[in-house]
């Protein structure tokens, strides 16, 4: 009895002993890029610190800096209105979400019937996902071009075509302006953020959500839509009481998601497409983060905003975790 | 009832139809700029023109005017950006950094899986938590560990702080927990070593994790673009999404030759994803198992 309590012991020990092994190449990883540097990084936001000279602690500074207002002539202003501008402008981008969303839903809808070549389909709508990156940005950046632009010279030869007669002429009159000069996509502080939301429809809306999509539709039971049929339900009756309940834990996924990296996005879209321009009307926060930590070297600073991100998303998450489980349908 | 299906059948098929035409324009107008002459792009008036005006296979002279070869933008954008030098250091850190963090991951994920140790669930939750936390936090003291370590401008900064991921370890740990136990037990009763149960067993029966979890990896590392633009200083250490960034720069308006450059840059990845297409399909399933 003893010597098989012992034996289990040493087991035990040996188990515990491999598992280190095996855990150490990642935890010590773990540790080096990303526990320590998390502290780090919130002990570097209380400081004020160019990378040059050693730190200097400031207590809140930066975020009484970055957050917080003050009085001038009588009236409240921000202590930084940049950083305001640059979250609207975070938020402006997210137009696109629930758009990309519904777009996504929409393609995966129509995908998951039995039509010929839908592989042929589902690999044309993912390319500008695989594709996505730097070179797709210079590709926009011509297709956007004020004078030489596709987008523009379609608008132009839409314009001249329809200007000609007089009664189509006469039906688009309100549009006349548009078509006949179309606008300077990027380099209207007017045009360039519903530009990228254009450019981010194209590439995101066959991608990554209409295959989780297609896939959330594939695993509701068909037993549901005979059932349904037997009761002489429609298309749009069967949509609304089988799909969209059975499909909600999905949108409820993209959607988190998509905020959690609304927030995240931008740098290299501003960086390769607009220098976060015209006027700054298209830098987000993560561009204004790196425009503080690596052209400026305001670390603290930079610590600061990041804090600030890591705070919106970690609200975002409790709060969905809170009221996802009254919106949405599980099995 | 059948008509109407019918019916709802072309016009789904137009809508795809156009929508695929609306996803493919950019890329023919991407493939035929790259093979006009310089300055057709420029040429006035609004008209759209598909087609380049000459299409030759040597460089020749008409009417008094030099033309190019169809392919000479190619060589041109390939020579300008040293693109083998960035697609080298691009593949060499993807191949690497995806392999090691595939290793560190599956090894951690086998411990947390199936190996009791103290402290294994606070441990696996201080693993979850930091899946939230943006990259952007950890990036600048990051940054300071490779100044300090001298280690900026190499690739050892490119590739050492991505081998590692909470995440990769989260979704082989699940995957792992699914696996039945039976052939662990056989192979115990055998004498395997814990080192023999996950190269013998788990790891065979992983493969399609391992292969979704590659691909997504390896797209990870090709596809990164703020930490290499923060790391690298000289052009030989650029990665080919910063040397395209570079290129932009010195040729702003070189439109022919910056679509050659792009189309250099993305028939390779093309051609992996048509012929890896099933893995990234089942990766992205994979991701969303959160919504489930």
């Amino acid at each position: 009895m003893g010597k098989q309590t012992k034996k289990r012991i040493s087991s035990n020990k040996s188990e515990a002993l491999a598992a280190y092994c095996f855990l150490a190449p990642n935890f010590l990883g773990f540790l080096v890029f990303t526990s320590i540097p998390v502290i780090v990084s919130l002990v570097m936001s209380f400081t004020h610190w160019n990378i040059f000279r050693s730190p200097v602690w400031v207590g809140a500074d930066n975020f009484r800096s970055l957050l917080w207002f003050h009085h001038e002539h009588g009236r409240l202003a921000a202590n930084d209105p940049m950083f305001w501008k640059y979250l609207g402008n975070t938020l402006y981008l997210m137009i696109g979400i629930p758009i990309g969303m519904v777009g996504s839903l929409c393609l995966a809808l129509m995908m998951n019937r039995k039509l010929k070549g839908i592989v042929i389909y589902r690999t044309v709508y993912f390319l500008p996902t695989v594709c996505s990156g730097v070179a797709m940005l210079i590709l926009w950046k011509y297709l956007y071009n004020a004078d030489i632009g596709l987008i523009n010279k379609t608008l132009r030869a839409a314009g001249d075509m329809l200007y000609a007669n007089p009664v189509s002429g006469w039906v688009f009159a309100p549009l006349r302006g548009f078509l006949t000069t179309p606008p300077d996509w990027l380099g209207t502080t007017a045009w360039a953020k519903p530009a990228l939301i254009l450019m981010g429809l194209w590439g995101g809306l066959g991608g990554v959500n209409t295959i989780l999509y297609l896939a959330a539709l594939q695993n509701v039971p068909s037993s549901y839509y005979e059932a349904a049929d037997i009761d002489g339900a429609g298309p749009w009756a069967k949509f609304w009481s089988i799909t969209w309940p059975m499909i909600s834990p999905t949108t409820f996924f993209i959607l988190i998601m998509s905020v959690i990296g609304g927030f995240q996005t931008g740098f290299m879209t501003a960086n390769v497409l607009t220098n976060g321009g015209p006027a700054g009307s298209t830098t987000t926060i993560e561009y204004f983060l790196y425009q503080n930590a690596f052209e400026k070297f305001n670390m603290g600073y930079a610590s600061a905003v990041a804090w600030f991100l890591f705070a919106v998303i970690l609200l975002i998450t409790l709060l969905t975790w809170k009221l996802g489980g009254k919106v949405v349908t599980y099995e | 009832m059948n008509r109407r299906r019918r019916a709802a059948d072309i016009a789904i098929y137009t809508l795809l139809i156009l929508g695929a035409v609306t996803m493919l324009v950019p890329f023919v107008w991407m493939a035929v700029t790259s093979i006009k002459q310089p300055d057709e792009v420029f040429a006035a008036g609004g008209g759209i023109k598909w087609l380049p005006n000459h299409f030759l296979w040597h460089d020749e002279v008409i009417q008094g005017r030099k033309v190019r070869a169809w392919w000479g933008n190619y060589p041109d954008a390939w020579n300008e950006i040293n693109i083998l030098r960035l697609y080298l250091n691009s593949i060499f850190i993807a191949v690497v950094g995806t392999f090691g963090q595939v290793l560190t991951s599956a090894m951690a994920a086998y411990a947390f899986a199936r190996l009791r140790f103290p402290g294994r669930d606070k441990l696996f939750f201080a693993y979850l938590a930091t899946m939230m936390i943006p990259g952007s936090v950890t990036m600048i003291p990051v940054f300071v560990i490779m100044k300090h370590f001298h280690w900026i401008n190499s690739y050892a900064s490119l590739i050492v702080p991505g081998l590692f991921s909470a995440y990769g370890t989260f979704m082989l740990r699940q995957f792992f927990m699914g696996l039945p136990t039976e052939l662990e037990d056989a192979a115990k009763i055998d004498g395997s070593g814990h080192l023999g149960i996950w190269v013998r067993v788990i790891l065979p029966l992983s493969k399609p994790a391992l292969a979704t979890l590659t691909t997504f990896t390896f797209m990870g590392f090709w596809g990164s673009y703020m930490w290499p633009l923060i790391v690298t200083i000289t052009d030989p250490m650029r990665t080919l999404p910063i040397g395209l960034r570079y290129f932009v720069g010195q040729h702003a308006t070189n439109y022919t030759q910056l679509m050659a450059g792009s189309m250099i840059a993305l028939i390779p990845v093309l051609l992996l994803f048509i012929f890896n297409q099933r893995y990234f399909v089942e990766g992205i399933k994979l991701s969303g198992m959160g919504g489930k």
